[in-house]
C-alpha cells in the first residue's frame, strides 16, 4: 500500500500559484526524498498534508483513506522552522506536545522517559528549553516528532542546526523507523542526504513536479551513457560511435578520459575497442549524482 | 473538544504557575486599600500642617473683615505703591487692595501676586468678600444677626427607593457611584491587561516557531479559543481571590472598629430609637457601609463576571488577531489605535456621562453597544437598569464577540504562519479574504 497519494494538489493565493497539478505517490516503509529549491512549493505540500491549510484543489489519501482529523495522530511533523515553548520544562512539554497529538499522559510519560534514555538526556526533565543550546533544543524536538510512533514522518531539514555527531545519531534513528515500518517524508534541498539517505524522490521546481520515481530510475534516466577510463598512453578517439569528452593526466603516468557512446549500447563493446588502442586501469560508467540532475533540471528551468 | 480542553489547562497552568501572578493576586487587594488609605492620610496632614499664606491688605473701605481659617491677612496702613515695594521685597503670596466702593457696586478689588494665584485662592477670597457684603446689605435692611443666625439650617436629604412592590430601600448615591466607578476601571484594567496577555502569548508562540508544530496538532482556531479562554480562567480566578481577600479584609476592618455590618442593617430596618442610636455613632461611615451591602450585591457581581467575560472574549479575540500578524510587541502599536479608542471612549464617558446621569441617552446607548458596553454598563448596574435594556445589551454584546472572534480567527490562522512580512490593514484584509 501507499503510504501517501496526492492527486493534482493546487494551491493558489492571491498573486501566485504555490502548487500547481502536484501528484506524487509515496511507497510504504521508504524513505522519500522531496527536493527543490527554496520556494518552489514544499513547504506548502507539507502543511497540506499537515491539514494545516487547505488545497484548493486536488485530494490526499493516507494509507488509502482520504484526508482528515483521525491522521493527526498519524503523522509526525518537524518543520523546518524548529520551536519550542521557552519557559516551559522539556518533560512537560513533551508530555503537553504528545498529548496533542492524541497520547495519553500516562503512555506519553512512558515513552518521553524511553526516548530520554535512548539519548542519554534523561537528566533535562527539569530544564526549560530556554536553557538548552540549540543542538539539545533539536533533540527533544526531533523526540517531540516521532513520540507518538507516527506511521508517516516528515522531516523538512532535519539536519540543519546538527553538528555532525548529533546529525550521525539522527540518521541513525531514521533508518532505525524506516525499519519499523514508518515511512518517512524527507524534505531537504541538502543533496549529499538525499544520497545518503533516500529510495525514492520528487523534485518540484515553480510549483510544479518535475520528477518523480525511485532513486535508481532517476538516475538511470538522467546517466548519459559516459564512461571514466583510466589508462596508461593517449589514444584518440574520433569519429564512429564515440566521442572522447575530456583526456587529462594524472599522478605518475596514468591519464583520465570520459568517453560518451553516442548511442545507448553495450559498454562492453567500448572496453573492447578501448583494449586496442591503450592499457586499461579503470572502467567505470559515469551516473549523475542527484546534485547534478537537481541542479541541471533546476538551472534548466530557469533559463526557459 | 478535547484538545482545546488542554490548551486551555495548559495556558491555565502556565500563568497560575508564574510568580507574577501569585504576586499581583495577593498583593493587589492588600496594596490598593493601603495606597488609598496613605493618600487620604497624606493629604489630611498636609492639609493641617499647610503653612497658610500670608496676604497683605489695604482697606480703603474699611468693610473688610480678615477670616483667618485659610490665609493670614496682615493690613498694611499707607499708599498702594509703599505696599507694592514692600510686597515685592517679601516672600508673601499677594497684596489685596481694597478700593472704597459702593455695597451695590463693588468694583476695583484687586489682588496683585508674584504668581498667578489659582483659581480656588480667588474664588475663597471672592467668597470672603460676597458673604461680608451680604451681611452688611442684610444689617442696612435691620435684619438682626440674631435672626441671620437662626435662618441657618442644616438639611441631609435621606434618598430612599421605592420599588414597584411597594418596597423600600434606602439608597446611596455616593456608594453607587463609587461601585460604578470601581466596577468600570477594574474591567477597563483587566480587559486590557489579560488582552496584553494573549497577544503576548501569540507573539511569543509565532516568534519561537512553536506554532506549527502545535497547528499540525490542533485547528488554528482551537489554539486561538484555547488560549483566550485559559486565559479568561486565569482572570476569573483572579478576581474572585480578589473578592475573597478584600471582603475578609473588609470585615476584619469592620470587626476592629465593633461594626457588625449585619446587625447594623437589621437595626436599620428596624427604624425607630435606632436610629438616634446610629446617628449617636460615626454615621456617614456606617450608613456608607450599610448602603454598600444592602446593594444587590450578587446581581452586581453576576453582571461584572458576565460582562468581563463578554468584554474580554470580545477584545480578546481583537487582541489575538493582532498578535497573529505581527512579529513583535512593538509592531503591534499600530494595530493597537481602534482596539483602544472604544476602550477609552467608554472609560472617559463613564466619569463623563455614565455616572452622573446613568439613565441619560448617552449612557444607554454606551452601554448597549457591544463595544463600549462592558465598562459602560458596570457604571450604571448598580442604578438598576431596566430589563431590556440590560438584555439587549447582553444578547448585542454575545453577538459581538462571536463576530469578532470570526473575524479575528480567518486572520489569526493565516497570520501565525507569516513571519518577516510586512502588514498593515490592506494586508490583514486580504488574509481574512484568503480561503483555508
Amino acid at each position: 500500500m501507499d503510504a501517501l497519494v496526492a492527486n493534482g494538489i493546487t494551491k493558489r493565493y492571491a498573486h501566485h500559484t504555490a502548487l500547481d497539478q502536484v501528484s506524487v505517490t509515496i511507497p510504504e516503509k521508504t524513505i522519500y526524498g522531496l527536493l527543490g529549491p527554496n520556494g518552489a512549493g514544499k513547504t506548502t505540500f507539507i502543511r497540506i498534508i499537515n491539514q494545516i491549510i487547505n488545497s484548493d484543489e486536488g485530494e490526499i489519501l493516507i494509507f488509502g483513506e482520504k484526508l482528515n482529523q483521525s491522521h493527526i495522530g498519524v503523522i509526525g511533523y518537524l518543520p523546518e522552522e524548529r520551536g519550542l515553548y521557552k519557559k516551559l520544562k522539556v518533560g512537560e512539554q513533551l508530555v503537553y506536545l504528545a498529548r496533542l497529538k492524541g497520547l495519553s499522559r500516562k503512555d506519553a510519560l512512558m515513552r518521553i522517559k524511553t526516548w530520554l534514555e535512548k539519548f542519554e538526556i534523561k537528566d533535562w526533565w527539569n530544564k526549560k528549553v530556554e536553557d538548552l543550546s540549540k543542538g539539545m533544543a533539536q533533540k527533544v524536538q526531533f523526540i517531540s516528532t516521532v513520540l507518538h510512533e507516527p506511521r508517516l514522518i516528515i522531516l523538512d531539514e532535519p539536519f540543519s542546526g546538527f553538528d555532525p555527531v548529533n546529525a550521525q545519531l539522527i540518521t541513525e534513528e531514521i533508518l532505525d523507523l524506516k525499519k519499523k515500518g514508518s515511512t518517512i517524508i524527507f524534505s531537504t534541498h541538502r543533496m549529499e542526504s538525499v544520497e545518503d539517505l533516500c529510495d525514492h524522490i520528487a523534485l518540484i521546481n515553480k510549483s510544479k513536479k518535475i520528477l518523480e520515481g525511485s532513486k535508481k530510475q532517476v538516475k538511470d534516466q538522467y546517466k548519459s551513457n559516459t564512461f571514466i577510463v583510466e589508462h596508461r598512453g593517449r589514444f584518440s578517439l574520433n569519429g564512429g560511435s564515440y566521442e572522447l569528452l575530456t583526456q587529462e593526466s594524472l599522478e605518475g603516468d596514468l591519464l583520465t578520459s570520459t568517453v560518451k557512446m553516442k548511442n545507448a549500447g553495450n559498454p562492453n563493446d567500448l572496453i573492447r575497442d578501448l583494449i586496442t588502442l591503450t592499457e586499461v586501469h579503470r572502467f567505470q560508467e559515469k551516473i549523475p549524482t542527484m546534485s547534478d540532475i537537481f541542479i541541471s533540471l533546476v538551472k534548466g528551468e530557469s533559463h526557459e | 473538544m478535547n484538545k482545546i480542553w488542554l490548551i486551555i489547562q495548559r495556558e491555565f497552568l502556565n500563568r497560575v504557575q508564574k510568580k507574577s501572578f501569585l504576586v499581583a493576586t495577593i498583593l493587589v487587594p492588600l496594596i490598593f486599600p493601603a495606597i488609598i488609605a496613605l493618600l487620604v492620610f497624606v493629604s489630611r496632614e498636609s492639609e493641617k500642617n499647610a503653612k497658610k499664606e500670608v496676604i497683605h491688605y489695604i482697606d480703603e473701605s474699611g468693610i473688610f473683615v480678615p477670616d483667618t481659617a485659610k490665609y493670614i491677612f496682615r493690613n498694611f496702613s499707607g499708599t498702594l505703591e509703599d505696599a507694592k515695594k514692600a510686597y515685592n521685597s517679601s516672600e508673601d503670596f499677594g497684596l489685596l487692595y481694597i478700593p472704597k466702593f459702593e455695597l451695590s457696586k463693588p468694583k476695583g478689588i484687586t489682588l496683585y501676586a508674584k504668581i498667578n494665584p489659582s483659581l480656588d485662592d480667588v474664588s475663597d477670597i471672592e467668597r470672603l468678600f460676597e458673604n461680608r457684603i451680604k451681611d452688611l446689605k442684610m444689617k442696612n435692611m435691620n435684619i438682626d444677626q440674631k435672626i441671620l443666625d437662626s435662618l441657618k439650617t442644616n438639611v441631609r436629604i435621606n434618598t430612599v427607593k421605592i420599588s414597584e412592590g411597594g418596597q423600600e430601600k434606602s439608597s446611596n448615591s455616593g456608594v453607587l457611584f463609587g461601585i460604578g466607578m470601581a466596577a468600570g476601571i477594574l474591567m477597563y484594567m483587566f480587559i486590557f491587561i489579560y488582552g496584553a496577555q494573549i497577544m503576548q502569548g501569540i507573539i511569543e508562540e509565532k516568534t519561537s516557531k512553536v506554532v506549527e508544530v502545535i497547528v499540525s496538532s490542533v485547528k488554528p482556531f482551537q489554539l486561538m479559543m484555547g488560549k483566550i479562554i485559559g486565559l479568561a480562567s486565569v482572570g476569573l480566578l483572579q478576581f474572585l481571590i480578589w473578592i475573597v481577600l478584600m471582603s475578609t479584609l473588609t470585615f476584619g476592618v469592620l470587626g476592629y472598629f465593633g461594626i457588625d455590618p449585619p446587625q447594623q442593617q437589621a437595626m436599620q430596618q428596624m427604624g425607630g430609637d435606632v436610629a438616634a442610636q446610629q446617628a449617636a455613632m460615626n454615621s456617614e461611615v456606617v450608613q456608607g457601609i450599610n448602603a454598600f451591602l444592602s446593594l444587590p450585591l450578587g446581581y452586581i457581581l453576576f453582571n461584572f463576571v458576565f460582562y468581563f467575560l463578554g468584554g474580554y472574549l470580545l477584545y480578546g479575540a481583537l487582541f489575538a488577531a493582532v498578535g497573529s500578524a505581527v512579529d513583535s510587541p512593538a509592531e503591534a502599536q499600530q494595530f493597537m489605535f481602534p482596539i483602544t479608542i472604544p476602550m477609552l471612549i467608554s472609560y472617559m464617558s463613564l466619569f463623563m456621562f455614565i455616572l452622573k446621569d446613568p439613565h441619560g441617552p448617552v449612557s444607554v446607548w454606551l452601554s448597549i453597544i457591544p463595544f463600549t458596553s462592558p465598562i459602560a454598563m458596570m457604571g450604571r448596574v448598580g442604578f438598576e437598569v431596566p430589563d431590556w435594556q440590560l438584555a439587549l445589551s447582553m444578547i448585542l454584546l454575545v453577538a459581538g464577540f462571536v463576530l469578532t472572534t470570526w473575524v479575528a480567527g480567518r486572520i489569526y490562522r493565516v497570520g501565525i504562519l507569516m513571519s518577516g512580512t510586512k502588514v498593515n490593514y490592506k494586508v490583514l484584509a486580504k488574509w481574512f479574504m484568503q480561503r483555508g
